[in-house]
């Protein structure tokens, strides 16, 4: 991809007035249907002042609420980091028939509704599900619990990690990995010291897309939470409970953290993109 | 990359293991209860509340709701696409970063954010109303959410073609006397059709499984503003498992079809291409 030496006018320079026109529309659509519910947010939240709204996000519920999602993340983040990490080891690293099956299958969460993802787990596991009465009879509680939440959250989140890496780990090949064996690596080792470096950065994005998608998911953890104050209620199922309660200051209040969390989350992967680009590229950005 | 396989590297049994096992767990398993509950009641109940007459009308307000707002989608996603990839101006990244909101915006956020707005009170429902526009607890508000879940789907998908399109055949068309809509419609349009219609095909996948940000703005009249997840949703609560796992049935068939054309429309752009 050398350019060339002679400057010569580009015939593809856009002409201006169509340019300009073109930008304009973009932004407007963009400011109009993304932005303005953004900020939103935010006017809502503060709209009785800083004390109304600090009030909502101190308030025993509320805290509960954000306790109940860091706990939910930090169990679902792990679990299909390793899923995904395996999954992607499994796929780039090694030849076997039905790799494209395997592929569409780990997609399936994407096209699934939230809340087809929620009530998979009710037709297992809730009181008039298929294993709900051995769970009644051993006092175990999945659905309207904790459990029920972690599952919901695991499921909607599934491909995120692997969909990252399989590309990034196809495109970086295996002559590495092979290199390390042939002078004397465990499988283990390899993968630590050689595997692991390579793959860093894609695996902190596809953490960061996990992280995200864990604390804000509303439809499936809506179908299985139960919506019990102050002890099955995420932070989304929290805003959604003092909206309908007609709290506006609080819910939106609420809302804004998650929205902060939203903007800290899309400024990280901007950064990625921009300083870590040949790490991320093979898988598209 | 066209080498014999030689299975050199460890982990195989581990990983596959480990795959296989949760996948089953968390995916297929529980997915498979959703069609083997949905009979358990008897065909007759299938039938009776995947096809009863409020249940057509919430596949009508979806499925058309969804349509409407990913053919915006197209127009616009593939104008800032185009914007994002050929033009240069401060704050491009800025730009390209903003698309991604939906995805990073949780959408029970999203969902009470676009119904103040569009309410009769809100920044934009106000000189609408005045308008004669209504658009909060309509089925126009669904469009709206709908559009706002939708834009990075297509953006997103056509970007990296268009970035990837060679320059020369365009300045080809323009050197044999072309014109810039001409070279367009004639030269890139048929590069970036299959990418575009990817990528308006899974926005309006999206759309149709969307609950948390059309709840709050749809009204969810029966028959009027009520979506099919929603419908699950009241089933459900009505503890008729069967019920909600009949129109599950529908509409998971439904996103499964989609996903097979879209695979399909991307295997036979590659085999054009020639890859």
């Amino acid at each position: 991809m050398s350019r060339t030496a002679v400057k010569r006018p580009d015939p593809l320079q856009p002409s201006r007035p169509v340019a300009l026109g073109l930008l304009v529309v973009a932004i407007i659509y963009v400011s109009v249907l993304l932005l303005l519910p953004l900020a939103a947010v935010f006017v809502e939240a503060l709209r009785n002042g800083w004390e109304a709204a600090a009030a909502a996000i101190v308030d025993a519920d509320a805290v509960a609420a954000i306790k109940l999602t860091l706990l939910v993340a930090v169990i679902a983040v792990p679990a299909n980091l390793t899923f995904g990490v395996a999954a992607a080891w499994l796929i780039a690293k090694h030849d076997f028939r039905g790799k494209d099956f395997l592929l569409t299958l780990i997609d399936i969460p994407f096209s699934v509704s939230p809340v087809v993802s929620g009530l998979i787990y009710v037709l297992l596991y809730g009181a008039h599900g298929w294993f709900g009465p051995f769970l009644q009879e051993h006092d175990i509680e999945i659905i309207f619990a904790v459990p029920g939440i972690v599952l919901a959250t695991v499921f909607v989140t599934f491909p995120f990690v692997a969909r990252e890496l399989v590309p990034l780990m196809v495109a970086q090949g295996r002559a590495e990995e092979e290199a390390a064996l042939s002078l004397g690596a465990n499988g283990w080792q390899t993968f630590v010291r050689v595997t692991l470096p390579n793959i860093r950065w894609g695996l902190l994005y596809g953490v960061l897309l996990t992280n995200a998608r864990a604390m804000g998911e509303f439809g499936a953890v809506s179908v299985v939470s139960g919506h019990i104050r102050g002890e099955t209620n995420t932070m989304p199922l929290h805003v959604e409970v003092l909206y309908n309660e007609y709290n506006f200051v609080a819910a939106f209040a609420v809302a804004a953290l998650l929205a902060l969390l939203a903007l800290v989350t899309l400024a990280l992967k901007t950064y990625l993109e921009w300083r870590h680009h040949d790490a991320l590229a093979a898988a598209g950005h | 990359m066209g080498r014999p396989a030689m299975r050199i590297l460890p982990g195989f049994s581990l990983t596959m293991g480990l795959t296989i096992t949760w996948l089953s767990l968390i995916v297929l398993l529980p997915l498979s209860a959703v069609f083997l509950r949905s009979v358990t009641e008897g065909l007759d109940h299938f039938v009776s509340v995947a096809f009863s007459e409020r249940a057509l009308a919430s596949y009508r307000v979806t499925f058309g709701a969804a349509a409407i707002a990913a053919l915006t989608n197209m127009v616009f996603g593939l104008l800032i696409a185009w914007v994002l990839v050929r033009y240069k101006f401060p704050g491009r990244q800025l730009l390209s970063a903003v698309i991604d909101l939906p995805f990073a915006l949780p959408t029970a956020v999203a969902g009470i954010a676009l119904t103040a707005i569009y309410a009769d009170t809100g920044w934009l429902g106000k000189p609408l109303a005045d308008l004669g526009i209504v658009v909060a607890y309509r089925p126009q508000g669904i469009v709206v959410a709908m559009t706002f879940i939708g834009l990075p789907f297509v953006v997103r998908t056509v970007e990296p073609v268009l970035a990837d399109l060679g320059r020369d055949i365009e300045e080809a068309a323009i050197s044999l006397g072309a014109s810039r809509w001409q070279t367009f419609t004639h030269v890139v349009f048929p590069e970036i059709r299959a990418a575009l219609i990817t990528g308006t095909a899974l926005a309006f996948a999206r759309g149709v499984g969307e609950y948390g940000s059309v709840i709050f703005i749809a009204g969810n009249m029966p028959f009027i503003s009520e979506i099919s997840p929603l419908l699950i949703i009241t089933q459900l609560e009505q503890y008729d498992y069967a019920g909600a796992a009949a129109i599950a049935v529908v509409m998971l068939l439904i996103s499964f079809s989609m996903l097979l054309l879209i695979n399909r429309i991307q295997e036979h752009s590659r085999r054009k291409a020639g890859l």
